[in-house]
């Protein structure tokens, strides 16, 4: 079978995942403050390959064994880094991005709350002349479980396994990916995309790297209040995703015109209803759930999990 | 961040968008001085609230004379103004625009907002003016013209010439038009909006064009760069446990159930409040305490939550990321002591440090109820409202 151009059932693939691999080189920007060094060294004890770390004028200095540079582009020349994990405060976080992509970073991913609406304006439309893809802001990143760990999620929740998930929330993809994990349903990847209104990467992106993904089984999405993404996605599976879905919809009981703690989360001019984004799911032939705690029974329910492992 | 009519109008004059001419007052002798000052009347009283519908709720009323002014000022003051956005509460009115009334001959909208999908701005204009956009939006969707602005390149002219020829302006209109239309869109972008609404935009019967009302948001990300916007914040406008909060660095919305929450994540939160709800209790607040969140936030948060009389029990969520289980439980247990507790507590915690974070609360003599998971928490809830 050698050399044929079809991809390879997931029972034949042992590594396979999306964004971030066995292969993946981190550098992580802002790595000598306080959140920077903490999760540099959480995603290294994972088994990342945290090759650099970048803050302007420490270059030279070490983070235990991983290397400081001035600037993203000596991190790539010198380490090789081809992913970024970017921690910089707000006020410097559109220039990181930037400046990770001018680098040749392929994939970064900004954790970084509170980026001016504005400066991702343009920073968006920067990036469309780049090959760089950019995860977030606002966002835990990305986990390919047993592989690499890009973000700052709990590592030790996830179990390696079958089932991508995308989220626009931190802790609800904990909580989801947790009751997965007890009923013995591992994951290829989980992204979290970011609670921002504007993200580098969408659900849309999101599910047609899973339906490529040999590895990838079935995809669990989780939505929330603002904007219309989710009903972006509905129109996409409908079309494109031949995988099973299953999703949740955060805010159902939210009242319009507050934002819910995200910056993203908020219901405004008569659009970005839960009702509405459960419905254009449902539609869509995905399995909604309307509780979050029936999420992982869910899912078994859907896979006809045989709780392989 | 939403600022008043006033204050808008205020900025709007430091970019050259023509308002017409007037001031605020605090009180009733201040709008008539404002009334006095201005060369000929009639004039408008506006209520300075954050909502719309005031002129429905009887909010803004027209004067003929100074004195007029004082009477009408001296009833709008201090009431409770009732909008269809205010809610059935209403909102107490502290300040009065007093401005000269126009001789109005057209109607227009403008507005610029983000549009999450394109990733730009986007400047909306319409000749129903008058009307709220999303109606329009909804009902005759082809009298809205739209463009969305090229960050790179800026607002171009031939786009504010579209606007201003889709909505049939005249062409004596053209040059005014544009030059508000760029002006508002330089704003928006110098000063970090999150939405710039001018509704109406009136032409005048001497053939001028004025913004008569200005409803400007300001982005709260941005705020760090733009100190001076910070202090247009008017703390009476917020719910006083919102304000509260903020001061703590909490996310914290007031809502109108029974069963306070406290969670960290906002999506989990959300997904909480939706919990209570499928239970048979509604949510009385959403409260993100965050993914750093310290003893001090957490205490904070607490009694934030059980400031609100309306709390019937509380639901405390955590799955522990960043944020540990015993930082949230020591947190928990520092509030009961200054704190009277006198409802029952629910507690479900999972993830980092969980076991250390249980032992905590066990110790602590705190009485409460531990929930295993999402649904056995959801049961907890339903069997506290029954």
């Amino acid at each position: 079978m050698e050399g044929l151009p079809f991809p390879k059932l997931a029972s034949e693939r042992g590594n396979m995942s999306v964004l971030v691999d066995n292969n993946t080189r981190l550098v992580v920007q802002g790595i000598t403050g306080k959140e920077g060094s903490f999760h540099a060294r959480a995603c290294a004890a994972y088994g990342t390959k945290v090759v650099a770390g970048v803050t302007p004028g420490k270059g030279g200095q070490m983070i235990d064994d991983i290397p400081v540079f001035n600037t993203v582009a000596q991190a790539v020349k010198e380490q090789g880094a081809n992913t970024s994990l970017i921690f910089v405060p707000p006020a410097f976080a559109a220039d990181a991005i930037l400046e990770a992509a001018a680098a040749g970073i392929k994939v970064a991913v900004c954790i970084t709350e509170g980026i001016p609406t504005l400066d991702m304006v343009k920073v968006m439309a920067a990036l469309k002349n780049t090959d760089c893809r950019l995860i977030g802001p606002n966002c835990p990143g990305i986990i390919s479980p047993g592989q690499a760990k890009v973000g700052i999620m709990p590592g030790h929740i996830h179990k390696p396994g079958p089932m991508g998930l995308v989220s626009r929330s931190g802790t609800l993809t904990y909580e989801a990916v947790h009751q997965m994990t007890l009923l013995g349903i591992g994951q290829s990847t989980c992204v979290g995309i970011g609670g921002d209104p504007l993200i580098g990467t969408d659900f849309i992106d999101m599910l047609r790297l899973f339906e490529a993904d040999p590895a990838t089984e079935g995809v669990v999405l989780i939505g929330e209040i603002g904007g219309t993404a989710e009903e972006g996605a509905a129109a996409f599976i409908a079309r494109q995703v031949l995988k099973p879905v299953v999703g949740f919809i955060a805010g159902q009981t939210a009242p319009a015109g507050k934002r819910m703690g995200h910056a993203g989360a908020i219901i405004s001019g008569g659009s970005g209803k839960a009702a509405d984004k459960i419905a254009a799911l449902t539609q869509a032939g995905v399995t909604v759930v309307t509780n979050i705690g029936e999420l992982g029974q869910t899912v078994k329910r859907v896979m006809g999990y045989r709780g392989r492992s | 961040m939403k600022i008043h009519e006033y204050q808008g109008k205020d900025l709007l004059k430091k970019f050259n968008v023509p308002v017409p001419p007037g001031d605020v007052a605090a009180n009733s002798q201040e709008a008539r001085q404002v009334a006095e000052a201005l060369t000929e009347g009639p004039f408008v009283v506006k209520a300075q609230i954050h909502a719309g519908g005031r002129g429905k709720g009887g909010g803004i009323k027209p004067a003929a004379t100074p004195e007029e002014v004082e009477e009408v000022a001296h009833q709008i003051l201090g009431m409770t103004l009732v909008t269809p956005q205010t809610g059935p509460e209403g909102r107490v009115v502290n300040k009065v625009l007093v401005e000269q009334a126009q001789q109005i001959a057209q109607e227009l909208y403008l507005g610029i907002v983000l549009d999450r999908t394109l990733a730009r701005p986007v400047i909306m204009m319409s000749a129903a003016g008058g009307m709220e956009i999303e109606e329009v939006a909804a009902r005759t969707p082809e009298l809205i013209i739209k463009e969305a602005v090229d960050p790179v390149a800026g607002l171009m002219p031939f786009q504010a010439r579209n606007l201003a020829f889709g909505v049939g302006l005249s062409p004596q209109l053209l040059r005014p038009a544009v030059s508000i239309i760029d002006n508002l869109y330089k704003m928006f972008v110098a000063l970090d909006f999150s939405l710039a609404e001018i509704n109406p935009l009136v032409v005048t019967k001497n053939g001028t064009m004025l913004a008569l009302d200005a409803k400007i948001n300001l982005d709260d990300n941005a705020l760090f760069r733009h100190h001076n916007l910070a202090a247009l914040e008017d703390p009476e406008e917020m719910d006083p446990l919102e304000h509260e909060a903020r001061k703590h660095h909490l996310n914290y919305i007031r809502l109108t159930g029974n069963i306070g929450a406290m969670v960290n994540g906002a999506g989990l939160a959300m997904a909480t409040m939706d919990l209570i709800k499928a239970a048979g209790a509604e949510p009385a607040n959403f409260l993100d305490v965050g993914g750093g969140a310290s003893t001090e936030m957490v205490t904070n948060g607490f009694r934030i939550i059980l400031a609100d009389p309306h709390v019937k029990g509380v639901l405390i969520n955590i799955f522990g990321g960043i944020l540990r289980c015993d930082i949230l439980a020591n947190g928990v247990v520092e509030a009961v002591k200054t704190v009277q507790v006198k409802v029952p507590i629910i507690v479900r915690l999972e993830g980092t440090n969980v076991e250390l974070g249980r032992e905590i609360l066990e110790k602590s003599g705190l009485t409460f109820t531990v929930a295993t998971d999402m649904l056995d928490a959801a049961q907890k809830v339903a069997a506290l409202v029954q």
